[in-house]
């Protein structure tokens, strides 16, 4: 066991020291100083004039969304078609065929908006063309858009008063070409040498010691495993993940992994601390971050290393802890490790079946998923996080006594209304979903569809509910990961899925941005002590409050009849 | 306006509330809070479902809907009630001040000079009429011809009578004060119902309060919390489908009336009036809800040196003789020079002479001739028959008069006339027969106490500034000795209206207060105009408040009052989102236990039964409105503590409080509740 905590302490360190140089040198590239790699400005100026960009034409928070949504949907359009008609166009050495619509529908939405919810299995429901230029294609291009979208945020506070926040492509592509593309390169590496395939052959076959013949999926998976993890994207090559040998080899790949996902959303927090030059409003959001992501971890490791009450019950001794659902080669403790940062970055890239933890992990899951702020997505993470820390700002504001004020702008009525209208948007796609799906299960089980909705439940009772939260949830958080017991590649979870995901990304995009643009256009108040100042202990302190108040607020009521009731009917 | 009643609930006042508690039922009036409205919707839909459990089974017992829908009931109520309470607080002190000038009689002058008498309630703007002694004023207007003392104290409580004159600064007068002596020529400024007392009025009885930018945003906010709350309720019901837990409607409408901030929801508008009432109680007339909360944002702070930091006038402090001349016949020259020197400060130099020599002879010796001050010798004095011609004055004038008679002006004097200065004070050099003798310094006298209150405003964040006419050497020094942050010399009108704007610019919220007509336009420009009662009509009609008592540093305490009245708001919130986690434990499992019995283990209050809980939390959830009138009304305590010592602080009292009473409150009425299941 002290392997086990050694593997991913190492882990968590290694992140931490890769993620502060790298916020430094984010900040630095965004904000157009001078870095190491401006030797890739020839590439990037080609991009521009290949494309009819003038990088220095400045855009206010609307153009800058209007060009992100503009964008968005160009690739949701060309992804649709090629995976609809992906058996008719080359590279299918497996001769995989072409996706049903609603199933494309769901797919392209999900990757398009970094979830990966992946209703498919890559073995089969992919062609190498697909996995490559529309699936991986859209892993760099959605957290690239995530990184766009928080870069405009941070544009926002650099300045006193302004409107003028950059040039939206010139984020993104720098995004990519500074960012994304070189680590994926390197990480990419270090799979391929470990033993991830990295060909265009098609299955491998061989005769098992009990003579059958198995046929093994392969393909050019390296380098997408890179870039989901960096990305913050989660969806894999393979339908098991990075729980699949081939996907995730050895201890070091998984080290690598859990690494890569967390480098960007920690660096993105600690560049806006450079970005704006307030170090120390930084370094607060990302303590408190890390006390949220920590008392996550925490439980979840202990309800793991636990063991499962009712195996013990048998009289069964689990001293590995709980191990269904495990993969042998990283045990139970990676397996909690990373069942967390997964949910609370929104990756959803899995070394373990969520399904089979235990019902309070299940339980830590889902809230980071509802909080989806303890560092989050690629860029997407502070975006969440600043939601919170309006309502924050403005309860606290008035219990001090003054009119509240985030960086010395004034938050009024209008700011409040889109802080509001984003907090309502994830308990209201979460639990709808969660009741339309339970009302479809109950009232329509014979429905006559691919899944029937009778059957789509592997567990029913709490487990089952669960399940149903769960799928919406990581839909709504653009996390990707599933309770995988659920049957969900039916017209009815392509299709509602698609929509939380679709709404789950763009609005509280474009909620955030918004209200930083609206306080960027207004006069800036100089800070006196009656300010209230966002970088103290206190505040910190109260946002942290108003993130578990409300999440609790909202869900409480569902987990209570999920993972909770699951809980307490397990130990009885 | 002196008996301000300070009892919270007065018999009278509790009957009108209660009153309109009922009439306040409206759901046209109710739909103005989104919170409070859905739960008169909940409150019918359970009244609804207690006649349908008469007949039908399945919704729990009559009974039981009854007391759900009675106590629901109590909770809009409640709310009512505070909203009815702080409004008939409000208007109670309004009435009072309004009393005074009902039905006062008025001698109306009329365009052919006759004189008709017509009561105040009939009297228009532009009307003429006359006021002699003895008569109560009977309306608001400006003094046209004329001078005469006044008693005020109707409207201040200050007995000392004022005198208003026609033109110039102090040429405003009130209904309801009366005229002690002399003759007046008054013409109305308002039309009747118009006056400022008026449009208080209507803002206090809520006809025309318009709910302020912040109130608007913690509306929203409020309301989007409800809306999270109706999706939790409505989504609750396929859940429990799901769990094969039958819930019923009043288990449902419980859940969500206990979640729904109905605390901070029907205590928001009582909060929002008493912010009003308190500032009327500090004599304060306001003319929007907005300026008291803007004032709680004020960061920088105008006040007049003199009045406000300084008490009225200077004081002579210090007689400074020539060398070679005696401090007695320098004593006696300044005693002489000063016998016909109305001015505060001359007497004020009798004064100290005599303080120095009680013996000190103050006749007026016969025949002799005083030298009145004029603009142009800038000098006073007196030609005794004895061939003495004494003059005291500004050093310039006095040094003209000296080199004019081919007299030296003394080195030392001219030192000390700089060193006077340095100090804060001013010099005033004396001389006989055109002979300096010396020097007569003046001090202003700074109020005691005044530094303290700058302190205090500098905690708070706000930055103060002393305007004056003084050379900018003798601002410093006052400015330093009084603790003022800033201060502006020599000041003109448009001084002041630059330096608001300057400060503006900077994104800064200006205070100021003023009263002559030649401060109207930086009354105007200010965030937050106090305009002083006795002021001219421009100047109150420029501000956005005026201040009855004519107290200038009445400034410092609207600002405490604009940030109570946020606090209050702020921790109420706070407080009732906070109680939601212990209803929470208190419902959900009381509605799931029958089919789920695991979830006993969320039953951490051990509650008697689920019918109890949920009882205990409507009743909780109903009484803790009334039991928060009082803070609402009084607003909480404001401390300067610095922003994040005071969130702090807040935050535990409010936030942790709230989470805790709750998980008390419930589980004390599920015991009593007990008792009767």
């Amino acid at each position: 066991m002290n392997t086990e905590l050694l593997g991913i302490v190492a882990t968590y360190v290694l992140t931490l020291i890769i993620a502060i140089p790298l916020g430094k040198y984010l900040a630095k590239v965004f904000a157009g100083e001078k870095t190491w790699t401006d030797f890739l400005k020839p590439i990037e100026n080609g991009i521009y004039k290949l494309a009819g960009i003038n990088p220095n034409q400045q855009m206010n928070w609307k153009q800058h969304m209007l060009a992100l949504l503009t964008i968005n949907s160009v690739w949701l359009v060309y992804g649709f078609f090629v995976l609809l008609y992906q058996d008719k166009l080359p590279l299918n050495p497996d001769a995989n065929p072409g996706m049903t619509p609603d199933l494309s529908f769901n797919t392209i939405i999900s990757f398009v908006v970094n979830c990966n919810l992946q209703h498919y299995s890559g073995e089969t429901g992919v062609s190498y063309l697909t996995q490559q230029f529309v699936l991986m294609f859209l892993h760099f291009t959605s957290a690239a858009t995530g990184i766009a979208a928080a870069v405009v945020f941070f544009k926002a506070f650099r300045d006193k008063t302004t409107t003028n926040l950059g040039n939206y492509w010139e984020f993104f592509v720098k995004a990519i070409t500074r960012l994304l593309l070189p680590l994926s390169v390197v990480v990419a590496l270090v799979l391929t040498f470990n033993g991830t395939p990295s060909s265009y052959a098609g299955k491998d076959q061989f005769i098992s010691m009990q003579g059958d013949t198995v046929n093994v999926s392969r393909g050019p998976a390296a380098q997408m495993i890179a870039i989901k993890h960096l990305g913050t994207n989660g969806g894999g090559w393979f339908g098991a993940n990075s729980a699949h040998p081939l996907e995730n080899p050895n201890y070091i790949t998984n080290m690598t992994e859990a690494i890569s996902q967390m480098i960007i959303p920690m660096a993105m927090i600690l560049a806006f601390g450079y970005f704006i030059r307030k170090r120390k409003l930084a370094n607060t959001i990302f303590a408190v971050m890390t006390i949220g992501m920590f008392m996550l971890l925490i439980p979840t490791i202990s309800s793991e290393l636990g063991g499962n009450p009712l195996i013990a019950k048998m009289g069964i001794s689990q001293t590995t802890g709980a191990m269904e659902g495990k993969e042998v080669r990283f045990g139970p403790m990676a397996t909690a490790y990373w069942s967390t940062i997964t949910t609370i970055v929104s990756t959803g890239s899995v070394n373990g079946m969520h399904d089979s933890t235990m019902p309070l992990t299940g339980l830590w899951q889902l809230l980071a998923m509802m909080i989806n702020s303890f560092f989050g997505g690629c860029g997407v993470g502070l975006l969440n996080y600043f939601v919170y820390l309006i309502v924050a700002v403005f309860i606290s504001g008035l219990m001090v006594g003054r009119t509240p004020e985030f960086l010395g702008h004034k938050v009024e009525a209008r700011e409040v209304k889109i802080a509001a209208i984003i907090t309502l948007l994830s308990p209201f796609l979460v639990m709808a979903g969660t009741a339309v799906a339970s009302f479809v299960f109950m009232h329509y089980g014979n429905a006559d569809w691919a899944v029937k909705p009778g059957n789509w439940l592997n567990n029913p009772g709490f487990h089952g509910f669960s399940e149903m939260l769960y799928e919406m949830t990581s839909s709504n958080a653009n996390n990707g990961s599933g309770f995988e017991g659920l049957g969900d590649n039916n017209i009815f979870w392509n299709v509602s899925t698609g929509f939380v995901l679709i709404l789950g990304r763009f609005l509280p995009i474009i909620g955030p941005v918004a209200i930083a643009g609206l306080l960027a256009q207004k006069k800036y108040i100089p800070e006196s002590a009656g300010t209230l100042k966002t970088d103290t202990k206190t505040f910190a302190l109260m946002t942290f409050a108003v993130i578990l108040v409300l999440n609790a607020l909202s869900y409480f009521p569902a987990l209570a009849l999920g993972p909770i009731a699951e809980y307490f009917t397990m130990i009885k | 306006m002196k008996n301000q009643s300070n009892k919270l609930f007065e018999g009278a006042l509790v009957q009108t509330a209660l009153k309109q508690s009922f009439i306040k039922l409206d759901p046209r009036i109710m739909v103005r809070n989104p919170v409070m409205f859905t739960v008169e919707i909940g409150t019918l839909i359970m009244a609804y479902v207690t006649f349908y459990s008469i007949s039908h089974s399945g919704q729990g017992s009559v009974a039981y809907n009854f007391v759900i829908f009675l106590i629901l009931l109590l909770t809009v109520l409640f709310a009512n009630f505070a909203e009815a309470i702080a409004e008939a607080r409000g208007k109670a002190q309004a009435d009072s001040l309004r009393k005074t000038r009902e039905e006062t009689p008025a001698k109306v002058v009329l365009p052919n000079g006759n004189l008709e008498m017509r009561s105040s309630s009939q009297l228009k703007k532009g009307d003429v009429f006359i006021c002699e002694t003895g008569d109560t004023i009977a309306t608001d207007g400006e003094i046209i011809e004329g001078i005469a003392t006044i008693d005020e104290s109707a409207i201040t409580g200050e007995s000392a009578p004022v005198i208003r004159e026609a033109g110039g600064d102090k040429s405003s007068v009130t209904g309801g004060t009366k005229v002690l002596s002399d003759q007046i020529k008054v013409q109305v400024t308002t039309q009747p119902g118009e006056s400022f007392l008026d449009k208080m009025i209507a803002l206090v009885e809520g006809a025309s309060r318009q709910k302020t930018p912040n109130e608007i945003a913690l509306t929203i906010l409020l309301a989007s919390f409800t809306l999270i709350f109706i999706i939790v309720c409505v989504t609750l019901k396929p859940f429990a489908d799901y769990a094969n837990t039958p819930i019923t409607i009043a288990a449902l409408i419980s859940l969500f009336v206990c979640l729904i901030p109905t605390t901070i929801g029907g205590l928001l508008s009582a909060i929002g009036i008493a912010g009003m009432d308190r500032a009327l109680r500090a004599n304060v007339i306001t003319k929007s809800g907005k300026a008291v909360e803007t004032a709680g944002d004020i960061d920088v702070l105008l006040l007049d040196k003199t009045g406000t930091i300084t008490i009225g006038n200077r004081k002579a402090t210090q007689f400074w003789p020539a060398a070679h001349v005696s401090p007695e016949q320098l004593l006696k020259a300044c005693v002489l020079s000063s016998l016909a020197d109305e001015t505060p400060e001359g007497k004020s130099i009798i004064e100290l002479a005599k303080s120095h020599d009680a013996k000190t002879s103050v006749t007026t010796p016969e025949g002799a001739e005083f030298i009145k001050f004029t603009a142009e010798t800038r000098s006073s004095g007196i030609n005794t028959p004895d061939g003495l011609r004494i003059r005291k004055g500004a050093y310039d004038s006095i040094r003209n008069i000296a080199q004019k008679a081919g007299n030296p002006f003394p080195a030392e004097v001219q030192e000390r006339v700089e060193a006077v200065s340095s100090n804060g004070g001013t010099p005033l050099v004396v001389a006989q027969n055109e002979v300096v003798l010396g020097v007569i310094e003046l001090q202003d006298i700074i109020k005691p106490g005044i530094s303290e209150r700058f302190e205090r405003l500098r905690k708070m964040g706000v930055k103060t500034v002393m305007v004056t006419g003084d050379n900018p050497l003798t601002a410093k020094y006052i400015a330093e000795k009084a603790g003022v942050d800033d201060f502006i010399a020599e000041a003109k009108p448009e001084d002041k209206m630059n330096y608001i704007k300057q400060e503006q610019a900077l994104g800064k919220l200006v205070a100021m207060m003023g009263d002559g007509t030649n401060d109207a336009p930086a009354l105007a420009q200010a965030d937050v105009g106090v305009a002083m009662n006795s002021g001219t009509q421009a100047a109150k009609e420029a501000g956005n408040m005026v201040d009855l008592d004519n107290d200038p540093t009445k400034l410092i305490e609207i600002v405490e009052i604009g940030k109570q009245l946020l606090i209050t708001r702020g921790t109420l919130t706070t407080f009732s989102i906070a109680n939601d986690v212990a209803k929470y434990f208190a419902i959900v499992p009381a509605l799931f236990i029958a089919s789920i019995p695991a979830l006993q283990g969320l039953n951490i209050m051990g509650l008697h039964s689920p019918e109890s809980a949920i009882l205990s939390a409507v009743i909780f959830n109903a009484i803790i409105i009334p039991m928060l009138i009082p803070l609402a009304l009084k607003g909480v305590a404001y401390k300067p503590i610095g922003a994040s010592a005071l969130l702090r602080r807040n935050l535990f009292i409010y936030g942790i409080g709230g989470v805790v009473a709750p998980f008390i409150g419930i589980k004390l009425i599920d015991l009593v509740v007990g008792l009767f299941a």
